[in-house]
């Protein structure tokens, strides 16, 4: 009796130590399929970015990633939980496993690429950090700044950017004033906390449309820093990392053939190899992802969602409150001399 | 089985092990114990492992490197821009955090006491105030207040730079905060020797000190203290610094291109910070200023009268020292509470411990494991040490009871 009293506690301790050490780990593409929902990392105040419209549904350049990669895993955009992070959360959220993928205007950098444990998967927004003064100033050139005091959003790739800028060019050491969130440095700006705000210039133009006289700032030519912005996945899940890259490979490839969210149902049975392909009527490409996903994956993309360009329009482009002209700029089309270039379905 | 039971000397069967209360409760204490270092070890060890597996670099290697940002608030630590190693930043983080909560704890401490006497003054009007004080301070949240001091109230009524309020042009006051003239010198020697005058007059105030209060209780003459220290703390100095051959000089602010330089400047950031957590703790201490004295029974005050002592002398030398005891415990929260508030100062980009360190420097370097234990320990670390030395004090006011 007494040895079996013994074998009892050891099993219940043995069960104890069994417990924590965790269940196999399959791959976050399977997971989101037996969840039936994609968990998405988001700013979800930035407009144009990612910030609810009126109907509070999430709207941006970084939502229609998520919602592009709902509709080719689930079939349905709509199945997505959006969580919103600062940018100091944004990292551990996704290597803790709390987000499958972080959309979050975040920058891609060796240090966040290599010590971070993620995969930086491609971008959908090609920017640079710039300054922006009050026209009384009379600053026109942001070699003018030195020993001026600076607000910025604290947790970026900003602070560094305008340190490099300002040892680079010898200038005259600044004061920064490094606020929590992109609200909080806009009214420290205004109300005088400091001289300069400096942010990527797509935000800068953000902000400046919400200043009570937006024409009584000027954003300074220069661009200051290389700011490419693109969705994160965590390392070492090879499939999950070639879903979400494709996903927004496709939707630039999509552009460049001319496809758009209302004229693909019409290319269903398109002739043309490079069409066929992208709306999954020939090639399989899908499958060779993975064998879980549709044949029309990027058919679902494009149909729910739209083409990189109708995206940029949609959100922020010139007709938007943001209004960033595309032409002639980094992120139009390779083809019409922007940077966007993505390689070929096949 | 008998022969293994022996017997004792009581004459009965000696208790099995598994009954025996004595042995059962260091049993499962000592379960208790190895089942949460156990448990700690476990953590531990599958976080260092998921990290690896992720890729994640875990180490320490990364804080002598140098951290590629600013950091405009530093008042005591060296502080350039490309010079700064991660584990600099991380003391100017602590030195921010320290010096902000000390010159709050001590605003606090004094307003807190004002607040606490007056809403027991038997003048209504003065009563009133506190209360209305008390209430609207304590039932809003601090971080608005931090926001209405320095969005609504302190900005917007300073002057820019170029209107600054000027004092003899040797003091400015600005959106930028306040400037002072800052002492520099040259002749270190000289210097040293001044401030060891100064430290021997401030000792000899303290023996003046000690000497009246003996005299005092041996032959019950009283001796003007506070006057004769205060002449001796402005005239000393004063003939010192000239005995000494003047060895400080005095730098002023100038206005340059954007803002003040040169001189001490505390900033708008730190005052409305400082500001707002000592308006804001000052309302919670105040009430345990209250419930002490309110502890202390009225018979005390009846009996300092019918020794002939005045209201002023029954307050000072026999209400509060009572009532002391009461309220340190509570007021060491508060002080804690002052502390860890200090992090919300992140909002009106004060540059303390979570700004630069968990906000940038996590930023720039990623190691938010170590980044923020490392927060946790600064936290811990000052929580106890504030506690361990009001502890200490309150052990030596608590009454002796025989």
């Amino acid at each position: 009796m007494k040895h079996l009293k013994h074998l009892k506690w050891q099993a219940l301790a043995l069960s104890g130590v069994l417990s924590f050490s965790g269940s196999a780990w399959t791959g976050t593409l399977e997971d989101v399929r037996a969840r039936g929902e994609l968990v998405c990392g988001i700013d979800g105040g930035l407009p144009g970015f990612s910030a609810p419209d009126n109907s509070g549904k999430m709207q941006g350049v970084d939502a229609d990633v998520c919602y592009g990669i709902a509709a080719a895993v689930l079939g349905d955009r709509d199945k997505v939980k959006f969580v919103p992070l600062t940018a100091k959360e944004r990292f551990t959220a996704l290597s803790s496993g709390e987000v499958d993928v972080l959309s979050r205007n975040t920058t891609h950098t060796l240090t966040r690429d290599s010590s971070l444990g993620l995969n930086f998967t491609y971008y959908n927004f090609i920017d640079g950090a710039g300054f922006m003064i009050r026209k009384a100033m009379g600053v026109d050139s942001a070699k003018g700044l030195g020993g001026a005091r600076l607000c910025i959003q604290a947790g970026t790739t900003t602070e560094q950017a305008v340190g490099d800028f300002f040892r680079a060019n010898s200038l005259q050491p600044f004061t920064p004033k490094p606020f929590d969130t992109s609200v909080q440095t806009r009214e420290g700006y205004e109300a005088g906390a400091c001289d300069i705000l400096s942010s990527d210039k797509s935000q800068l133009a953000a902000i400046r449309s919400e200043l009570a006289d937006p024409g009584a700032h000027v954003i300074l030519p220069e661009t200051i820093s290389k700011e490419p912005l693109g969705p994160v996945v965590r390392q070492g899940d090879d499939v999950w990392f070639n879903t979400v890259k494709w996903v927004l490979y496709a939707m630039m490839n999509a552009e460049e053939l001319g496809v758009t969210s209302s004229n693909i149902s019409s290319h269903s049975n398109s002739t043309n190899p490079a069409i066929a392909r992208l709306v999954g009527k020939e090639g399989g490409l899908c499958k060779l992802i993975s064998a879980t996903l549709d044949d029309r994956c990027f058919y679902n993309v494009i149909s729910q969602v739209g083409n990189f360009g109708e995206s940029y329009e949609d959100n922020v482009g010139e007709n938007t409150s943001i209004g960033l002209k595309r032409e002639g700029s980094v992120n139009d089309l390779w083809s019409r001399g922007g940077l966007i270039y993505a390689p070929p379905l096949r | 089985m008998v022969e293994k039971t022996k017997v004792s000397k009581m004459g009965g069967r000696q208790i099995p092990l598994h009954r025996d209360p004595k042995v059962r409760a260091v049993a499962f204490q000592a379960a208790a114990v190895l089942f949460f270092v156990w448990s700690l070890w476990t953590i531990g060890s599958n976080t260092v492992a998921n990290m690896e597996q992720r890729g994640i670099v875990l180490g320490l290697s990364w804080l002598d490197k140098l951290a590629p940002f600013q950091v405009g608030f530093s008042p005591f630590l060296d502080n350039v821009l490309g010079e700064n190693t991660y584990w600099r930043i991380f003391f100017i983080g602590v030195q921010n955090t320290i010096y902000v909560s000390v010159f709050g704890i001590i605003a606090a401490t004094l307003l807190g006491f004002v607040i606490g006497v007056m809403r027991l003054s038997p003048n209504w009007l003065v009563a009133k105030i506190a209360s209305a004080y008390v209430e609207i301070f304590r039932n809003i949240p601090l971080l608005l207040w931090f926001f209405f001091w320095y969005f609504i109230v302190f900005l917007p009524i300073l002057p820019g730079v170029r209107e600054s309020i000027s004092f003899a042009d040797a003091v400015f006051i600005n959106k930028s905060g306040l400037y002072l003239p800052r002492p520099v010198t040259e002749n270190i020697g000289a210097a040293v020797v001044f401030l060891l005058i100064c430290t021997a007059t401030i000792a000899g105030v303290v023996y003046l000190t000690r000497w009246a209060g003996k005299r005092q209780d041996r032959t019950g003459e009283q001796f003007p203290v506070l006057p004769t220290s205060l002449a001796i703390l402005i005239l000393v100095p004063i003939a010192g610094f000239y005995a000494s051959d003047s060895p400080y000089s005095l730098e002023y602010a100038q206005l340059g291109a954007f803002q003040l330089s040169g001189g001490i400047n505390l900033t708008t950031e730190f005052f409305v910070v400082w500001f707002a957590l000592t308006t804001y703790t000052a309302a919670f201490i105040g009430e345990n200023v209250r419930g002490g004295i309110l502890a202390v029974s009225h018979g005390q005050t009846e009996a300092a009268r019918s020794l002939g002592l005045h209201h002023g002398q029954n307050i000072k030398l026999v209400i509060i020292p009572q009532a002391m005891r009461v309220i340190i415990p509570p007021t060491i929260s508060q002080y804690l509470n002052l502390t860890k508030n200090s992090t919300l100062a992140i909002a009106i980009a004060y540059e303390e411990i979570a700004s630069i360190w968990m906000g940038i420097s996590l930023n720039t370097t990623g190691q938010a494991l170590i980044i923020i234990a490392m927060t946790v320990g600064v936290f811990w670390t000052l929580s106890f040490l504030t506690s361990a030395l009001l502890n200490w004090y309150n052990k030596r006011v608590q009454l002796t009871e025989r």
